[in-house]
């Protein structure tokens, strides 16, 4: 773990588990001291139970055991019963493009870390009159204590220049999840055929919470060249569509209007 | 949800902003029956026009627009114009104090930009992509973020 704080910026954290990095920024009344800390210290314990219970890449977690057929559902701990329900939304939700269950194995990791870090974000809330920032691997949930200062401004990464940024979004109270091809290949299928998607380069949706905001992202970057179409059915989200011919929409649900505002070449470049 | 329209209208080009506060109440803001929108004429009637400036052969305008009260505060925003391109916005003025607030801030629709991180790290706080694995941190945007402690 390392910390860097400077006066007026926030105070930074990065830690490692499940594979991927997670970083923290703090600012306002908590942010470099004992209480800080010890939010910190909480959340990432809470993230490395997490990978413990649902980790596929342990052989003696509790889902490899399950999807091994070791042990029953009802000998895991409740929160692995959540987490699979969730996941069968998600693939209802979706019309079976998001699916916890491919090819005979189960692979809830499209649930987990959304739901993980939405968990592990508690001990950060306690912070009184304190702003976090809290991503895991890119996905992340932004806190503001007053939510009427600044808020937090995410940058919204260009799929195929890491370089760049295609959008940029405020956010105040809010979770904002990016799926595509980025950094790790092909590693989204579509469900229903098993085939990586087609036509779509990255997917970023906005909304309350990160375990949906995540889901939906998959789901929706699960179903290629139709995966405007889904978000623009969901309400109360907002988000960016990157097209890989190079188009660049952002959708919003705006009551009695064309929720779809625009559209263009450019940011994509 | 509950969203409030900025609509910035110029004489060379007509641009369209929006800034998007969740919420589960409503508000009348202005305009008309129905209406959800703001109206705000940069052209118009801008209540300060800021400095012009021309360096590298390139002009760029700011034109801070009218504050505009809404139920839960006073809203302004900010625009800057390079000739006919909008090339940034800044909302200057949020509606800030009471904890009706805390509902209605949640996020906003995102503002495409056409920028590199370099030119825009000083209001990035965070960077999301697809998903960084701990091998590729290191060379990614958030790790820059991280260390810059921007």
């Amino acid at each position: 773990m390392s910390v860097v704080a400077a006066a007026s910026l926030p105070a930074r954290y990065v830690a490692h588990t499940m594979g991927m990095p997670i970083s923290l920024a703090l600012r306002g009344r908590h942010t470099d001291d004992a209480d800080a800390r010890g939010a910190w210290a909480e959340t990432m314990a809470a993230l490395r139970d997490a990978d413990r219970v649902f980790s596929t890449y342990r052989h003696d977690s509790f889902v490899s055991r399950l999807g091994r057929g070791e042990v029953g559902l009802g000998e895991c701990p409740p929160e692995v019963g959540d987490v699979l329900a969730l996941g069968e939304q998600g693939r209802r939700q979706s019309g079976g493009a998001f699916d916890v269950r491919r090819g005979g194995a189960l692979d809830p990791s499209g649930v987990v870390k959304g739901w993980a870090v939405d968990r592990a974000a508690l001990a950060l809330r306690r912070l009184r009159d304190t702003d976090f920032c809290l991503s895991a691997g890119g996905d992340m949930i932004c806190h503001t204590s007053s939510g009427s200062g600044a808020p937090w401004w995410v940058g919204i990464e260009h799929p195929s220049r890491p370089d760049r940024l295609v959008a940029r979004v405020p956010v105040w109270n809010g979770a904002v999840a990016t799926s595509g091809r980025a950094h790790r290949g092909d590693h989204v299928v579509d469900a229903r055929s098993g085939s990586a998607p087609t036509g779509v380069a990255s997917v970023t949706v906005v909304g309350d919470d990160l375990t949906w905001v995540d889901i939906e992202a998959t789901a929706a970057f699960a179903q290629g060249p139709e995966a405007l179409h889904w978000l623009e059915s969901r309400a109360g989200r907002t988000g960016v569509v990157v097209m890989e011919d190079g188009r660049v929409a952002t959708f919003g649900q705006r009551r009695g209007s064309d929720p779809r505002r625009l559209v263009g070449t450019g940011a994509a470049g | 949800m509950r969203r409030i329209s900025l609509w910035a209208l110029s004489t060379m080009t007509t641009l369209v902003l929006l800034i998007g506060y969740h919420t589960s109440t409503s508000a009348t803001l202005s305009a008309g029956p129905g209406a959800d929108q703001a109206v705000i004429s940069a052209s118009g009637r801008p209540a300060a026009t800021g400095a012009t400036v021309a360096s590298g052969g390139r002009t760029t305008r700011t034109v801070t627009g009218v504050a505009s009260d809404t139920r839960y505060g006073p809203v302004q925003v900010q625009l800057t114009l390079e000739v006919a391109t909008l090339t940034d916005v800044a909302v200057v003025q949020y509606p800030a104090g009471n904890h009706e607030n805390e509902q209605i801030n949640g996020y906003a629709l995102p503002i495409l930009v056409e920028e590199t991180i370099a030119a825009q790290s000083a209001q990035t706080d965070m960077v999301s992509g697809a998903t960084y694995t701990s091998a590729d941190y290191a060379e990614s945007l958030q790790s820059a973020l991280d260390q810059a402690g921007l």
